[in-house]
């Protein structure tokens, strides 16, 4: 009976947990915080995410936004069959419409922009190079479309693998130096953001590997690195359709295991550098290269027209490798495709097929206008509506004028220079007659004979039509002088350090390039830009040219420095030249005359 | 101010001595711009992680590092027909012993083992046990990084692992192979089926909730989140029920002592299941007799055929050399012989032979 008693009286807490299962587990604080921070990080980065949706409700991918403006990246393989305008949903419930931008098929990378706010909230692009197997990450999209409710579907995982290499789908859809990751990515996620666990983009989702199990995750999911996707950002936004890289040079492993040269184009800059077939290759774009994987991953994350450097061991005669002799050469690299060839694959791809909706579209709250301006179309652009847009910003703000202004002086130039050994050198530009005059030199260009004939003075390339053409723009502006488009943004550290007095070699100089065609030639005009693409230009000056007189030529550059503004208008003191990669030469510029020429008889 | 008249074809500040008159000049002072000074504003914000996140990164680095050391990439045979050529494997002393998965990709001549770092070695077939289909190779070298088996851990329900294998064979060379990340969701029997057969394995698995089992993963290892050695990555199974995929590894425990009977030269061959057929298959009944198994270890060539037979039927030639049976290797006629006692004599066979440096697949239904 006593015992009876004593359990009545037992300390209840004791029967409480006698009641229940057990003691209930604490979860340690370091853990609970952790917790904490990662769901802080996962809602900051979904509200950044994008559900696309194509217009007849076909299908659909997702996407992340990058700027307060809208741009977003997404895959090229999600959009291609959405037309030019799409419908984008984010986590506040709202339907934007979203214009297409730029493309990059062969990377299956898309750019568009959503309308309608200059404050969307958007994520950083980081660098992916830091990445390494193990870390965590989380994917943000639209796995079989699930997102009806707007809210994207977010999976965690880990990075299973860098720099990866995905074989292409003819000679599309390559996925070079990509992500390898185990959170879930299944169809619907493509074109949406692969997250680090700090809440930074590393990778746009695309492609997994499949087998037995059908279309869907088994745990390896690819994405293209956030490096890639920020080589091309700017070339994206200039609404072109972008190709690839390719170095006119292809490699094999020798039998030592050593990358060599196997096949090389004799038009090429790098043969024209002194490459040749058997040549080790030891380094591109900055990377060691010791496998083929290794150089076709490096070679696959950049756009056509990126400048690279690439170092070779020199072989002598029978293949045997001079240790010392090493080759470095910087190779502008041409692009995989003929244009034409590019904007037909395209053109063929982007057919809208007509079909019966899948899922049923989310309607917007408002009936929102559609602005169909944002949209142009031209034949060989995704959109060129925004060339223009960028073409006009870059000119605006180097000349100080839009692109339709003249200048109200249209004289002739006369440039009174110094060179190197301070002999007087005098260049006079005219629209068709410019004459140039050393100690040693006198020429005048001759409207009636071949530009081509005319590559003036002696070993400078075409110095005399560089500059003539240069004053030509600079009067008349880039959409008079010839058929004038915006390329996008380059690194010019590339380019040489052309002034020896620039200590400019660690620092990670950007150019912003616009590309001329006139009177059959190629001119392209380099303005400075900040070393952060998403941020606007510094001074906007032109600190560079070249002239390319025709395909595969070697260009003549020009270097403009010390500018001085008169008026408003921007005039260079210092003019640097040379033909490729040869010497340079300095002309200092005492100053510049306006010539009055009177129309004549 | 006069004003020159001047043809265009009179550039005279060129050619001659015309002066034209000049309207405004305009003077530099040289100066030594720093034209190319940037000003770099990167603001990057370090974004503060919580200490166990941080540390969380930084230690499965270097876990991962760690680990990928000791894991090996095998190619060997195959390569057609939906069966891969490759598979993962670890290393299991320093001297070169790596523990795989027994599986038709070893029985090549060459089969060819390549660390983490690229280099690469011929691997030689020390011993494999049926039982629960691992194998030993043997590379040689010395000093490699490699896992201590006694130190291996036993693991249980709810234990976090990482898994890597070369699945999909993602890695090649000196690529690392691929890391997964997981849960240990139970440890339980396996009850699963290869093709038509019972897996040969019914004991005890580690059953995993990452997608482990794929092509070219078996083989590979599962360790805990300090890089200590739990099991290896099994086959590609189906539950014998369900019919789904398994992602299963055995445990270590499991493998050790088996380990050790190889390594003392007291490998046991026989399949112990008690899955034999009352009625099992044979020879006579396909019509296909392999040569008298008169020294230890004979070839399984097939010796003859019988005309009309079934083997005759499914294309089955004198001289042709059995390298398969269903899912099961015959490196002998005795191994033949032994494989057929378990197939019933109903049951559809598929047969894998060699012809003339061919590998050619045979069905044979009665």
């Amino acid at each position: 009976m006593l015992w009876m008693l004593l359990l009545a009286v037992w300390p209840s807490q004791s029967t409480n947990m006698l009641l229940a299962y057990g003691p209930m587990p604490q979860l340690d604080e370091s853990l609970a915080a952790a917790e904490q921070k990662r769901i802080a990080v996962i809602d900051r980065a979904k509200k950044t995410g994008v559900c696309i949706f194509s217009k007849d409700g076909n299908g659909g991918g997702s996407g992340v936004v990058i700027s307060p403006q809208g741009h977003a990246i997404t895959n090229f393989h999600v959009i291609q069959s959405c037309g030019s305008f799409m419908k984008c949903s984010m986590a506040d419930g709202v339907l934007y419409d979203a214009v297409i931008v730029g493309i990059d098929p062969v990377g299956d990378v898309a750019m568009i922009q959503l309308l309608g706010r200059n404050d969307f909230p958007y994520s950083e692009l980081a660098d992916s190079d830091q990445v390494r197997q193990g870390d965590m990450c989380f994917a943000v999209g639209n796995p079989f479309l699930l997102a009806t409710d707007f809210q994207p579907t977010v999976s965690w995982g880990i990075v299973s693998g860098t720099h990866r290499y995905q074989y292409p789908a003819g000679t599309l859809l390559e996925y070079t130096d990509c992500i390898q990751t185990d959170a879930a990515i299944n169809p619907g996620n493509s074109g949406g953001p692969l997250f680090s666990s700090a809440g930074k983009i590393i990778g746009i989702n695309g492609r997994g590997s499949f087998e037995k199990r059908g279309r869907v995750n088994v745990g390896v999911g690819y994405a293209i690195s956030s490096n890639q996707v920020r080589h091309f950002v700017d070339h994206l936004k200039s609404g072109r359709i972008l190709d690839h890289a390719t170095a006119d040079f292809t490699v094999t492993t020798d039998a030592s295991g050593r990358v060599r040269v196997d096949n090389i184009l004799e038009a090429s800059i790098a043969y024209r550098a002194g490459v040749r077939i058997d040549d080790e290759l030891i380094e591109f774009a900055g990377r060691q290269v010791s496998t083929v994987n290794q150089f076709k991953n490096v070679l696959g994350i950049y756009p056509k027209g990126f400048r690279v450097s690439a170092t070779f061991r020199k072989s002598k005669q029978g293949g045997e490798l001079a240790e010392s002799r090493t080759l470095k050469v910087f190779i502008e690299l041409s692009g995989v495709h003929d244009q034409r060839e590019l904007i037909e694959m395209v053109a063929g791809k982007m057919k809208t097929q007509p079909s019966v909706p899948e899922i049923p579209i989310p309607q917007p709250k408002q009936d929102q206008k559609l602005d169909t301006s944002m949209f142009l179309s031209r034949e060989g652009f995704a959109n060129y509506r925004f060339n223009r847009v960028h073409l006009e910003r870059v000119w605006e703000k180097f000349a100080g004028r839009p692109t339709d202004e003249v200048s109200a002086d249209l004289s002739a130039w006369r440039l009174i220079c110094r060179d190197e050994d301070d002999k007087e050198v005098m260049v006079v530009l005219n629209d068709q007659q410019s004459g140039y005059r050393s100690e040693s030199v006198t020429v005048v260009l001759d409207p009636d004979r071949e530009s081509l004939q005319q590559l003036v003075p002696e070993g400078s390339g075409g110095l005399l039509l560089a500059l003539q053409q240069w004053r030509k723009l600079m009067l008349n502006g880039p959409r008079k002088i010839g058929d004038s488009i915006y390329v996008g943004s380059l690194p010019a550290t590339t380019f040489g350090e052309a002034d020896q007095g620039q200590a400019n070699e660690k620092k990670q100089i950007m150019v912003e390039q616009l590309t001329t065609i006139a009177d059959g030639m190629e001119f392209r005009w380099l303005f400075e830009t900040s070393t952060d693409p998403a941020m606007t230009p510094i001074s906007g000056n032109m600190v560079a040219m070249e002239l390319i007189p025709e395909p595969d030529a070697v260009p003549c550059q020009v270097f403009f420095s010390n500018y001085r503004r008169d008026r408003g208008v921007p005039y260079p003191g210092t003019l640097i030249y040379r033909l490729g990669d040869g010497p340079a030469a300095k002309l200092t510029i005492e100053r510049i005359e306006l010539l009055e020429v009177d129309g004549g008889e | 101010m006069a004003v020159n008249k001047v043809s265009t074809n009179q550039l005279g500040v060129i050619r001659n001595d015309v002066h034209f008159v000049k309207r405004r000049s305009i003077r530099f002072a040289i100066q030594v711009w720093g034209v190319f000074g940037v000003v770099g504003l990167i603001a990057s914000s370090v974004f503060a992680q919580g200490n166990v996140a941080q540390e969380s990164n930084q230690s499965k680095r270097a876990v991962v590092s760690m680990t990928q050391a000791k894991v090996v990439k095998i190619n060997g045979a195959g390569g057609f027909q939906g069966l891969e050529s490759y598979q993962t494997g670890c290393l299991i002393s320093d001297d070169g012993l790596v523990l795989t998965s027994w599986s038709y990709v070893l029985d090549a001549d060459a089969v060819k083992v390549t660390l983490n770092d690229g280099r690469k070695y011929d691997a030689k077939l020390v011993g494999y046990v049926p039982q629960i289909e691992i194998a030993l190779l043997k590379i040689e070298d010395q000093g490699l990084p490699h896992f201590n088996l006694d130190k291996a851990k036993i693991a249980k329900a709810g234990q976090r692992i990482l898994a890597l294998s070369n699945l999909f064979r993602v890695a090649t060379g000196d690529e690392p192979v691929s890391v997964q990340r997981g849960v240990v969701s139970a440890v339980s029997k396996l009850s699963a089926r290869q093709g038509a057969t019972a897996s040969v394995y019914q004991g005890d698995v580690l059953l995993i909730d990452a997608i482990t089992n794929n092509p070219g993963a078996s083989g590979g290892v599962i360790v805990d989140r300090q890089g200590r050695l739990l099991g290896m990555i099994g086959k590609e199974l189906k539950d014998a029920e369900l019919g789904t995929w398994i992602n299963f590894a055995l445990p270590i425990e499991v493998i050790n002592p088996y380990v050790q009977k190889i390594l003392d030269g007291e490998v046991v061959v026989e399949a112990e299941t008690t899955r034999k057929p009352t009625e099992p298959m044979t020879e006579k009944l396909l019509g296909l007799y392999l040569v008298p198994n008169v020294v230890n270890n004979t070839p399984p060539f097939v010796d003859r055929v019988d005309t009309d037979s079934v083997a005759a039927k499914a294309g089955l030639q004198a001289d042709d050399l059995v390298i398969k049976l269903n899912d099961g290797l015959t490196r002998s006629v005795k191994d033949f012989s032994e494989q057929l006692g378990y197939i019933d004599r109903d049951a559809r066979i598929e047969i894998t032979v060699r012809r003339d440096n061919k590998f050619l697949n045979f069905v044979l239904e009665r």
